[in-house]
């Protein structure tokens, strides 16, 4: 019997249409923008000014704070300028634009010899600098500080080190084809993580739909072995939230309000412990990543390496060029994503994806009264009652709603793909969470 | 370049929809319905048709010209009442009847609250009360299924009746059946039970079921607990006496099965807790087993279910959902 979450979920249509297309190196584009803020947390600081010439992996932004990361070139070239410029959040964001002269990398950036070695060689506190140092943060969207994640706080206790490769979000195979063609790096990042966090036991989650992936994955455990475990899951949405991944490959409940840690856990995405693999071994920052360009219409689906700062507009073009009917553009899955306003948004180190949804499928039906048909409750990975939490929110009970545990939601988004009646349940949730959010803050 | 269009997440749906809903009900009814025009004849088909165009039309009328609204009736819902209606009425009772009940069901019972998902109580059961208690005459005179014979509709009494001449005459309930145990089967067929239109046939109905659940259109908490909860409190009661009537009799007979899975399970006046729906369900077993044997009425699963309808916000208030941690 093949694990998964207990409650809820649902089996949107996989449309894993890139995940035979191996990784591929995405030409360099002539000018990149890269965000200051790529990560929850302060902004970094500019340490560039218009006119600096810098290499590959040069540090253009320190962390500025605990919870704050440091932003590298990707590029070597000239700063064109350090502007405001609106990145995919549809904010603007302070970026340094960057005119690409050759791929010359800094000097301290290599490929080393026999990788694992560092696993000895260097301590704890030595992975941890050099990780921070790199500027990994969380590649599975949330973009959280991964320095942050492995210092747990003085008092708790790590356990068990998950590995996040669910990929449930359909449409993407970035992570997907980062098992398949990087296991041996991603099983030596995943120990390093290990020792990082002081923990014994790590287990990979892996969906089912991923057969290549999970052999792959096994295939290299079996060499390396010690503590880690590949865990293979019963596909279902969304498998990839913290909180479900938890719970499917090790039966714990973190509880309302808490933090995996709680309960000895901490996970990370296997796009961030490749990162952390290569920040170890070579000293490379993150300045580079892999993208999934995909959707229907699209001519070439496949999989990208790609600089940080690279335009949208350069991955689809690479992809086949943006179809005719294209309706939206999104940043992520088409479950959790964000759609563009513009193809000129960047890739940035969370970005995992990029789909083009054709106009026939981009447009939302009006909506209509809820018929209480109680799929939102049946759907709800958290166990909460979405149709209450709307009329909450319309309503602006903010102290019901908090009550009624609007801080739970995940936002995964399974309530508004199963309504029948069309409802916009997650907008309206989400607006009333930063009205709960608020609520809170002015408590304190 | 062309705009982007930009909206929240998620950026795709399911598919499902309302009509997706209401139109596996109508299928799901089609069953019961070919087997009251078996065994009622035109009749069936005459109170049926006349009933779903009146709650259309009416249903029409009031979007159209009260709230001058887009109207909605494509829905399928109104569809659903009308037939629903027609299920719960005798095959001979007048036609204008049927209309009137109609104009209670929609009128009243949903337009008046703001339409399909507002409404508190099931509309065509407060169709089907309003004619029962406004002409218990016409309401409980039903006629004895002969299929397309041409002669006179005979008129008997539903079996429920007995449930009460039991109690009152102390007699083994079983020996005042007609055929005695044998009749149950005729219960579970429909041939030869004098009843409403839907509840002539308790396997057609149960085909229906299944095929709800397969399309998960409902899911089976709510007609299960009513079952069980009737199977339960009857057979307690058959137990200590024998002139109360046998669990298996309270199940076919009557209007359980047709208010257990179609009635009961309406999604808008129904709990959204599974912990809500056994509650609800429970509460309509037993009320429907308490009116049946010692309440006025012969049958009681209509006002059993009215009366939990009316719980169901209270429900909800207090069944919540099993939280994830």
């Amino acid at each position: 019997m093949l694990k998964t979450f207990t409650l809820g979920g649902i089996h949107p249509p996989r449309e894993k249409l890139s995940s035979g297309s191996a990784i591929t190196p995405l030409p360099l584009p002539e000018r990149v923008s890269i965000p200051l803020s790529q990560h929850i947390g302060a902004p970094a600081l500019p340490l560039v000014k218009k006119g600096d010439r810098v290499k590959v992996g040069q540090l253009i932004g320190e962390a500025a704070g605990f919870i704050s990361a440091n932003v590298h070139s990707s590029v070597s070239g000239v700063v064109l300028n350090v502007e405001e410029a609106v990145d995919a959040s549809g904010y603007a964001r302070l970026a340094v634009v960057i005119r690409v002269e050759g791929d010359e990398w800094d000097d301290r950036v290599k490929q080393r010899e026999s990788p694992d070695r560092y696993l000895s060689a260097y301590s704890r506190e030595e992975m941890l600098s050099a990780i921070q140092a790199a500027g990994v943060v969380g590649m599975g969207g949330a973009t959280f500080p991964t320095r942050v994640k492995l210092t747990p706080p003085t008092g708790s206790r790590p356990e068990i080190l998950i590995v996040n490769g669910a990929e449930c979000e359909p449409f993407l195979t970035a992570d997907h084809r980062l098992m398949v063609e990087r296991g041996r790096e991603l099983l030596i990042g995943t120990r390093f993580l290990m020792k990082a966090l002081g923990v014994e036991q790590a287990i990979i989650g892996i969906e089912n739909n991923k057969p290549d992936a999970i052999a792959k994955m096994r295939e290299a455990v079996a060499k390396h072995a010690l503590g880690i475990k590949v865990c293979p899951l019963k596909v279902k949405y969304p498998q990839g939230g913290e909180k479900q991944l938890i719970e499917a490959t090790t039966g714990r409940h973190v509880p309302s309000g808490a933090l995996p840690i709680s309960v000895g856990v901490v996970v990370h995405n296997v796009g961030t412990v490749y990162a952390a693999y290569e920040a170890i071994t070579m000293h490379k920052p993150l300045v580079e990543r892999v993208v999934t360009v995909t959707g229907k219409s699209l001519a070439r689906p496949g999989n990208y390496l790609c600089r940080v700062g690279t335009p949208v507009a350069c991955l689809i073009e690479a992809a086949g060029g943006l179809p005719g009917d294209t309706g939206k553009v999104i940043n992520g899955g088409p479950m959790m994503g964000k759609a563009l306003a513009s193809t000129d948004a960047v890739v940035t180190k969370g970005t995992s994806g990029v789909l083009v949804i054709p106009v026939g499928e981009a447009l939302r039906k009006p909506y209509r009264d809820c018929i209480r048909c109680t799929r939102c409750v049946q759907v709800c990975p958290m166990g909460l009652e979405p149709y209450l939490l709307m009329t909450l929110g319309e309503y602006q009970r903010t102290g019901e709603l908090e009550r009624e545990r609007v801080m739970d939601c995940i936002e995964c988004g399974a309530c508004s793909f199963a309504c029948p009646a069309y409802r916009p349940l997650l907008d309206v949730i989400r607006l009333g969470k930063s009205r709960v959010g608020q609520m809170i803050k002015s408590r304190k | 370049m062309n705009t982007l269009i930009v909206s929240p997440s998620p950026h795709v749906h399911g598919g499902d929809s309302i009509e997706r809903n209401m139109y596996g009900v109508l299928v799901a009814l089609l069953p019961a319905l070919f087997c009251s025009v078996f065994f009622f004849g035109w009749g069936a088909l005459r109170v049926t048709i006349a009933a779903v165009a009146s709650t259309v039309l009416f249903e029409y009328i009031i979007q159209r010209y009260l709230w001058r609204q887009p109207v909605a009736i494509k829905d399928g819902s109104a569809i659903i009442t009308g037939v629903l209606l027609a299920f719960n009425l005798p095959s001979t009772i007048p036609l204008w009847l049927v209309v009137l009940g109609a104009l209670v069901a929609i009128g009243v019972g949903k337009m008046s609250f703001g339409g399909l998902g507002n409404n508190i109580f099931n509309p065509a059961l407060v169709g089907r009360v309003f004619l029962l208690i406004s002409f218990p005459v016409q309401m409980t005179t039903w006629p004895v299924p002969n299929g397309f014979e041409t002669t006179d509709a005979v008129t008997g009494p539903t079996p429920l009746v007995l449930v009460k001449q039991a109690l009152r005459t102390q007699k083994p309930f079983a020996e005042l059946l007609p055929g005695g145990e044998h009749s149950l089967l005729e219960l579970g067929t429909g041939s030869g039970v004098a009843g409403s239109l839907g509840e002539i046939s308790a396997f057609a109905l149960l085909l229906g079921f299944a095929y709800l659940l397969l399309r998960r259109v409902i899911t089976w908490h709510v007609p299960v607990s009513i079952f069980l909860a009737i199977a339960l409190f009857s057979g307690v009661l058959h137990w200590s006496n024998p002139a109360y009537a046998s669990p298996l009799f309270h199940l076919l007979s009557g209007g359980v099965m047709l208010g257990a899975i179609f009635m009961a399970t309406d999604y808008v006046t129904s709990p959204m807790s599974r912990r809500g729906m056994w509650i609800y369900g429970v509460g309509i077993g037993v009320l429907t087993i308490v009116i049946r044997n010692f309440g006025a009425y012969p049958e009681g699963m209509s006002f059993a279910i009215l009366i939990m309808n009316a719980c169901t916000p209270l429900i909800n208030k207090y069944c919540k959902p099993k939280r994830f941690a």
